[in-house]
């Protein structure tokens, strides 16, 4: 990666879309700038103090000028506008069918959590050919994940679950940086994102999962950290049951409904006062400090992973 | 200092003691002791970015750590964009200006006109003593949780100076509204003002009305950190991007503040060196209120990737377009008044004409951050850094140090070698495209801003910038020491010499302490030049 380089490494669907329309505005940049100057430099040259150019007015009738020159630019911007618009609005509609992984960014460190079990920091394993979604939120400051090869780029906020999705589509190495500014050391807040064709992926997570799933750490801390013992099958506590409960609509005792989704369940956890289920008091301590945002993520896992009815998917 | 002996009194020699320099309401002498003030804090800001550049050499400098560099370039963004650019037009050649050009002996409040001054210095020494304390690593715009929250800086005493010098703005916001209100002289109609008048105006609006918010927003990050109220921290229920809009909603109409009145400068200057009355004036007038009321409702583009919801960006994206038909309307219409002409290219207008061209290149530039899909990928990138520096030292810089060439006959009464002013102007143009241009390309690359230490692909982009900057450090130094050498030691002037049209130039250089010796009688429209024939030489 050391050679001098132009233009980006291009990895991704995205990408190639994205450099079509900036190509495009560069062109349309450089006629217009060639063409102010282009006037510029001519008309300081014939109509230099002197020069024998004729000078004779044509009048005062600039009105046609005007307004060409404020409609014709109008039509162009609100077709760039579009054009971005279009491409955007599809950065942030991730299919139904995009793998999951889920990132958490703290300072000054990646931490990468795929849902199959493997964990890394810093460093990112992808599937190429695969739409990718990563479900991002911060332990502290806000951070951003900026994948330049896959022209992507999104905020990671503390208190939030925000996603960014890309299909990558070339296998190689490419950087990742943290891009909004956290502190001491954000420069170095980076690491490596390598994309692998799928069955080199395939046998990556099989060679580097010793570990248990996601679901089934967050089950173990279910237990250890005492949400079983509310939450349980067999508890004596009046506590909301959590089979089903990912993506069902709950109703809250200040007459509100709200999605059940990463965020609620989050801040469920560590606020657990601020949104109070309809027919239950709040009787939840906060587990703020006592977990921490990746271990949230493992109990989200877990709370996702119950069907309906069921008492562990595990 | 021997003024021109044979010169009646002027608003130089009318006392010489500091005092009365210290408690002097001449707008024209608040003009040059803002234009000191400021001339230092563009020295400190010049230092900062030095450093940056030294550092940003070699892939992983070693020369500051990190802990510094992140210092440095808050350093930077805060003395450039509070004690240089927002003062800079406005309270110099605004505060020296604007009661000449519309016929007024001084600004309608010439005692706030100089409690400005004192504020500013007042803010300043907070932002100084924290600077001298140790810092802020923050950058410029404080984001939390990090300002309010973890940063180890001296975020409040910075705020504190930030926050002080705003109400300096509102002062001189306040009071050149009202002087163009009230003061104009017999005759000067709206339409007959100059279009610098216009820009200033409209750059007075958003002085009052936007500096508010930016006050508002810091005391709220103060509180937090002081005191520990929830305000933008989630962990004390907060909201982060809060504090984004709240800063955007002042620090984007900010951005027309460090522009427009560079804007009014092209006009006078192209004007003049063409001979040629400005092609579409109205238009030319009316684009800058645009500007100034479109300016209040794009503070959301910076927040793409933020987390605000699409389709605010959608609106805000759309808006942003919008806000460039103005500037475009602008320059179209300088084209325009070179047609026919009769063209001579002294050193203002060769700083001018600069301006236009990187001012085209820095808003062409932000239509791709206007749109959508490109912000997405080059947001917080140095594709940014170079956009705005195209914007406000291309643009705002070229013009401030243009309006000062062309108006320093006035204000010293003396000329400067015109040898000497067309080389800065030059180095400032070549010194000022071979530092940002590589940053639009390493930017597109992925390089990030804020960064000390960075991939060695992206090296070569970063020493050609480096390169650069040292060929506009020599740009910004020059104008110091033939400027200073033509103030006591200059040509005299004589009262136009440019042969220009205005009220400012009917005066003798310097003016008199009240500017003219009757109320002048507007009969024309601005810009009145010659037929070119006759104008001659």
């Amino acid at each position: 990666m050391n050679e001098f380089e132009w233009v980006p490494p291009r990895a991704s669907v995205n990408a190639i879309q994205v450099d079509a329309l900036f190509y495009s505005m560069v062109g349309f940049t450089a006629l217009v700038c060639a063409g102010v100057a282009g006037a510029i430099v001519y008309f300081c040259l014939k109509y230099r103090l002197g020069s024998k150019a004729d000078r004779r007015q044509l009048g005062r009738r600039y009105l046609p000028w005007e307004f060409s020159w404020t409609a014709i630019p109008l039509i162009i911007a609100i077709g760039l506008f579009f054009w971005g618009a279009n491409l955007y609005f599809d950065m942030f509609r991730p299919p139904a069918d995009a793998q999951l992984i889920y990132v958490v960014g703290k300072q000054w460190m990646w931490k990468f959590e795929h849902p199959e079990g493997p964990r890394e920091i810093n460093d990112l394993h992808l599937p190429a050919g695969r739409a990718i979604e990563l479900v991002m939120t911060s332990q502290d400051v806000i951070h951003d994940v900026f994948i330049p090869a896959f022209r992507i780029h999104h905020d990671v906020l503390p208190g939030r679950y925000y996603t960014e999705w890309f299909t990558p589509t070339t296998p190689g190495r490419y950087h990742l940086f943290c891009s909004q500014f956290c502190g001491y050391a954000h420069a170095e807040m980076g690491g490596t994102v390598t994309v692998m064709p799928p069955a080199d992926y395939a046998h990556w997570l099989a060679r580097g999962n010793p570990q248990p799933s996601m679901a089934a750490r967050g089950f173990r801390l279910f237990v250890e950290v005492g949400c079983s013992g509310c939450h349980g099958e067999n508890a004596a506590v009046h506590a909301p049951k959590l089979a089903g409960l990912y993506g069902s609509v709950v109703h809250l005792s200040n007459g509100t409904t709200v999605i059940a989704d990463d965020r609620y369940i989050h801040d469920h956890i560590v606020m657990p006062g601020s949104q109070v289920v309809v027919g239950y008091r709040n009787l939840m301590p906060s587990f703020k400090g006592l977990v921490t945002e990746d271990e949230i993520l493992e109990l989200v896992a877990y709370i996702k992973s119950l069907e309906p009815g069921e008492r562990s998917a595990l | 200092m021997s003024v021109a002996t044979s010169a009646p009194r002027n608003y130089l020699t009318e006392g010489t003691s500091i005092r009365s320099w210290l408690l002097t309401t001449d707008h024209k002498r608040i003009a040059l002791l803002y234009l000191v003030t400021i001339t230092a804090f563009f020295v400190v800001g010049a230092i900062a970015m030095a450093l940056i550049r030294l550092e940003l050499m070699v892939p992983n400098g070693t020369m500051i750590n990190a802990e510094e560099y992140n210092k440095m370039f808050t350093m930077h963004g805060v003395v450039m964009v509070w004690f240089f650019l927002i003062p800079s037009i406005p309270t110099v050649l605004g505060n020296f200006l604007v009661p000449m050009m519309i016929g007024a002996r001084d600004v309608a409040f010439p005692r706030l006109n100089l409690a400005s001054w004192y504020v500013f210095v007042t803010g300043s020494l907070f932002t100084m003593a924290a600077m001298v304390l140790g810092g802020v690593d923050t950058g410029w715009t404080f984001y939390t949780p990090y300002s309010s929250l973890f940063s180890n800086g001296h975020v409040i005493l910075t705020i504190v100076g930030v926050f002080i010098v705003g109400f300096a703005s509102i002062f001189t916001g306040l009071n050149f509204i009202v002087t163009v209100h009230k003061l104009r002289a017999p005759g000067m109609t709206w339409f007959r003002l100059p279009l610098f008048i216009w820009a200033t105006y409209a750059t007075s609006l958003i002085l009052v009305l936007a500096t508010p918010v930016l006050a508002i927003t810091l005391a709220a990050v103060a509180l937090e950190r002081l005191f520990h109220v929830g305000i933008f921290d989630p962990a004390l229920g907060g909201d982060p991007l809060l504090f984004q809009h709240l800063f955007w909603f002042y620090s984007h109409p900010a951005v027309y503040i460090m522009i427009l009145p560079g804007m009014g400068v092209v006009n006078e200057v192209i004007c003049c060196f063409a001979r040629k009355r400005i092609f579409g004036y109205e238009f030319v007038a009316f684009s800058s209120l645009a500007i100034a009321f479109l300016g209040f409702l794009v503070w959301g583009h910076h927040m793409f990737v933020a987390g605000q919801s699409i389709y605010s960006s959608m609106t805000f994206s759309i808006l942003s377009y919008m806000v460039a038909i103005p500037s475009a309307i602008k320059v179209f219409n300088w084209t325009a008044t070179l047609h026919k002409g009769s063209i001579s290219l002294e050193t203002p207008m060769l700083y001018l004409l600069g301006f236009v061209g990187l001012f085209t290149i820095g808003g062409m530039t932000g239509l791709f951050l206007a749109s959508l899909a490109i912000d997405t990928h080059v947001h917080d990138t140095y594709f940014v850094i170079a956009h705005f520096h195209y914007i406000m030292v291309g643009g705002m810089v070229s013009a401030y140090l243009g309006g000062i060439h062309f108006w320093w006959p006035k204000i010293s009464g003396r000329l400067y070698s015109e040898f000497w002013g067309r080389v800065a102007a030059g180095l400032l143009f070549l010194g000022f495209n071979l530092t940002f241009f590589p940053q639009f390309i390493v930017g597109y690359l992925g390089m990030p801003r804020r960064y000390h230490v960075y991939p060695p692909e992206f090296q070569v982009w970063n020493v050609l910038s480096s390169a650069g900057a040292s060929i506009l450090a020599v740009g910004y130094v020059l104008p110091l020491f033939y400027l200073g050498w033509s103030f006591f030691f200059g040509p005299e002037a004589g009262p136009n010499p440019w042969g220009a049209t205005g009220l400012e130039w009917r005066t003798p250089s310097p003016p008199p302490r009240d500017n003219f010796d009757e109320t002048p009688i507007v009969t024309e429209e601005a810009y009145a030049y010659a037929a070119p024939e006759v104008a001659g030489g």
